[in-house]
């Protein structure tokens, strides 16, 4: 059978599964709809969490930019994983404790403030369509090559699964399709990862492949290193960027991921705040399985590529070559007239231009494995972009519900009208997604890595001081945060949009890049609040009370069941 | 519970974060960026130490530090009497 076939059966069966477990665990209540009835199991909540947060970033962009960036990619497998041991320290279990719904809740009712909540919930909105605007560009990427239809009609259809079960099911509905999602994206990363670390390094665990020998005997990374040398590349286990900006981006990177709203409210939804300790560990456990094979895959994949483009005929191409062509994501300018492909470090004399985002994608190809696989590879890039986006548009959602009309707006709502309202928000949200899908501010992993700052400006020095000092006050909450994003903000759009020439180390303020500037603006926002709050009144006594007693663990069950 | 046995639970907890995080602190930005290239002199397998440890080593690293610190806070909350049982 062709590929076209079996993308058609593979993507059809795992949407048809989406659908069904969405009908299934359809919500009831606001409590259902915001933190799945606050019942899930650890191991179920660390899957989800793990699908929620693997993004198409993570898995179609991430081996690719590793695979061009060698070493220097290193920031984002440190960077997307180390913020897991922050959350499981300092978050999650105070955070579940606090025992409400959302983020802004906890930022409202901390600082005892509704302008503090506002700020928290601009930010929450800001930060998810900022990401959720990458998601959609991923389901664009997968569907236009792999279903073969207008990049437009990937979007729609993908916006259709996610109204569906985010808009029927809420937060109940969106963590049992994302254990769901997990598995398939898992199993569709490793599947191709095994084949070809058998194929080039005789062993079963890509992660061991990736240390090991290839078949002529030499270690993997040292023939890697040779092949990129005398082509004229940087070696690729040597960094090329500046070791302070590496420092900066993997820092902005960790915070980030720790100070994301959709993955916090993940940490709502268990039981206990054991359970919430436990499943920030299971679900790092599902997100190492990913991010110890990516730079296997990376590796391999640049290998094979270097191995199969390198040098030869351009008529001699595999079919691959050709279909990658055709979307443009693959160019060949035979600038010395020999028809065969020079693939050079240099710019001036290199023929071939390569998208990162495709190295995953076409990865099986390379390898030649069979159709099926690669059918596979679409689902799991799907169900990757999929089940990110429905985290997002359910904080969204929430925050519009939740902590704008319910906390602000219209206290005395009924329980049923604020889940219509929770229902509308999530489907607004899902049209303003879509048009960010089908016309894309960037690329997949640039618009991501721009959350990560703002989230790591605004939210995670506001939370961690509200766990574990006191004499925090919503003063100084409020300044550290509009502060903090507003410069990580600034110097972004500053080199992004503005002046985009100057992107270059040569003009960044301590030669910081844009990726690590969130950072510094978190260090910012650290002093001003810490500043702003030593000079203004100290919060009243029972919110210090408040305080004292999400330290302990005590009584985080009978919490919920109040609500 | 008295006030006197909450600042002892919550002293302990403050020190397994300091701890745990200083490890956090050195698999990472220590091994894998600021002392990445001194480690490269050393192999693990067919990989450069410091390589080794920024692309996969300080991830193994980060899982053991959660489920360590799970541990240990189950441990603590039980000695305290806080535990939710």
């Amino acid at each position: 059978m062709d590929v076209q076939i079996w993308t058609y059966i593979i993507v059809g069966l795992s949407f048809a599964l989406y659908i069904g477990i969405a009908v299934w665990s359809r919500a009831s209540s606001t409590k259902d709809f915001y933190v799945a009835g606050g019942g899930v199991h650890p191991l179920a909540n660390g899957m989800a969490t793990a699908a929620d947060w693997m993004s198409a970033a993570s898995f179609i962009s991430m081996a690719g930019i590793i695979s061009f960036m060698g070493y220097d990619g290193s920031v984002y497998l440190m960077g997307w994983t180390g913020g897991y041991v922050l959350l499981a320290l300092l978050l999650a279990p105070y955070l579940r404790k606090f025992g409400k719904f959302t983020v802004p809740d906890f930022i409202g009712d901390r600082y005892y403030s509704n302008a503090a909540r506002t700020v928290a919930v601009i930010c929450a909105i800001f930060i998810s369509f900022t990401y959720v605007a990458g998601q959609m560009r991923g389901v664009g990427v997968v569907f236009s090559r792999f279903l073969e239809v207008p990049v437009e009609w990937g979007v729609i259809i993908g916006m259709f699964i996610v109204f569906f079960y985010a808009v029927l099911g809420g937060m109940k509905g969106i963590t049992y399709t994302q254990v769901a999602q997990f598995c398939v994206l898992i199993f569709a990363y490793m599947v191709p990862a095994i084949f070809i670390a058998l194929q080039l390094t005789d062993t079963l665990l890509p992660q061991l492949g990736f240390m090991g020998t290839l078949k002529d005997g030499s270690f993997l990374l040292d023939k890697l290193d040779g092949l990129h040398q005398e082509l004229g590349f940087a070696a690729y286990t040597s960094g090329s960027k500046d070791v302070f900006d590496v420092f900066c981006i993997t820092a902005a990177l960790m915070i980030g991921t720790a100070g994301l709203p959709h993955v916090i409210v993940r940490f709502f939804t268990v039981p206990r705040v054991k359970d919430a300790r436990t499943s920030a560990g299971y679900a790092l456990i599902f997100i190492a399985i990913l991010y110890t094979t990516a730079p296997a895959i990376a590796a391999f994949a640049r290998t094979n590529l270097i191995d199969t483009v390198s040098d030869k005929p351009y008529d001699t191409m595999p079919e691959w070559f050709s279909k990658w062509e055709s979307t443009g994501l693959i160019t060949y300018d035979d600038k010395n007239n020999d028809g065969k492909i020079q693939y050079l470090g240099d710019a001036a004399n290199n023929e071939l231009q390569i998208d990162r985002d495709i190295m995953v994608l076409a990865n099986p190809e390379i390898a030649q494995l069979p159709n099926w696989v690669i059918a596979l590879v679409a689902a799991g890039g799907l169900a990757a972009a999929l089940s990110t986006a429905a985290g997002l548009l359910l904080v969204i959602s929430t925050a519009v519900s939740h902590d704008l009309i319910k906390k602000q707006l219209a206290p005395n709502i009924s329980e049923g009208k604020e889940l219509m309202w929770a229902r509308m928000a999530a489907g607004a949200a899902v049209i303003v997604a879509g048009y960010f899908g089908i016309n894309p501010p960037g690329f997949v992993a640039q618009v991501v890595a721009f959350a990560f700052g703002l989230a790591a400006a605004s939210f995670f020095p506001a939370i961690v001081l509200g766990i574990f000092y006191k004499r925090m006050n919503k003063e100084g909450a409020i300044a550290g945060m509009v502060i903090g994003l507003l410069f990580t903000m600034s110097y972004i759009i500053y080199f992004k949009f503005i002046f985009s020439s100057a992107d270059a180390a040569d003009h960044w303020w301590l030669g910081v890049s844009p990726e690590g500037i969130g950072a510094v603006g978190m260090a910012i926002n650290f002093v001003v609040s810490i500043i702003i709050s030593a000079f203004t009144p100290a919060p009243p006594a029972e919110i210090q009370d408040m305080v004292e007693d999400i330290r302990y663990p005590r009584g985080a069950a009978k919490e919920v069941e109040v609500h | 519970m008295n006030q006197n046995n909450h600042k002892r639970y919550w002293k302990r907890n403050l020190l397994y974060l300091i701890i745990l995080l200083s490890i956090w602190f050195v698999v990472s930005f220590g091994c894998g960026i600021l002392l990445a290239d001194q480690l490269n002199q050393f192999h693990i397998g067919g990989a450069k130490l410091g390589f080794w440890f920024a692309q996969q080593g300080s991830i193994y690293v980060f899982v053991i530090l959660i489920f360590v610190y799970v541990v240990l806070m189950n441990r603590l909350d039980r000695k305290f009497d806080v535990d939710e049982e």
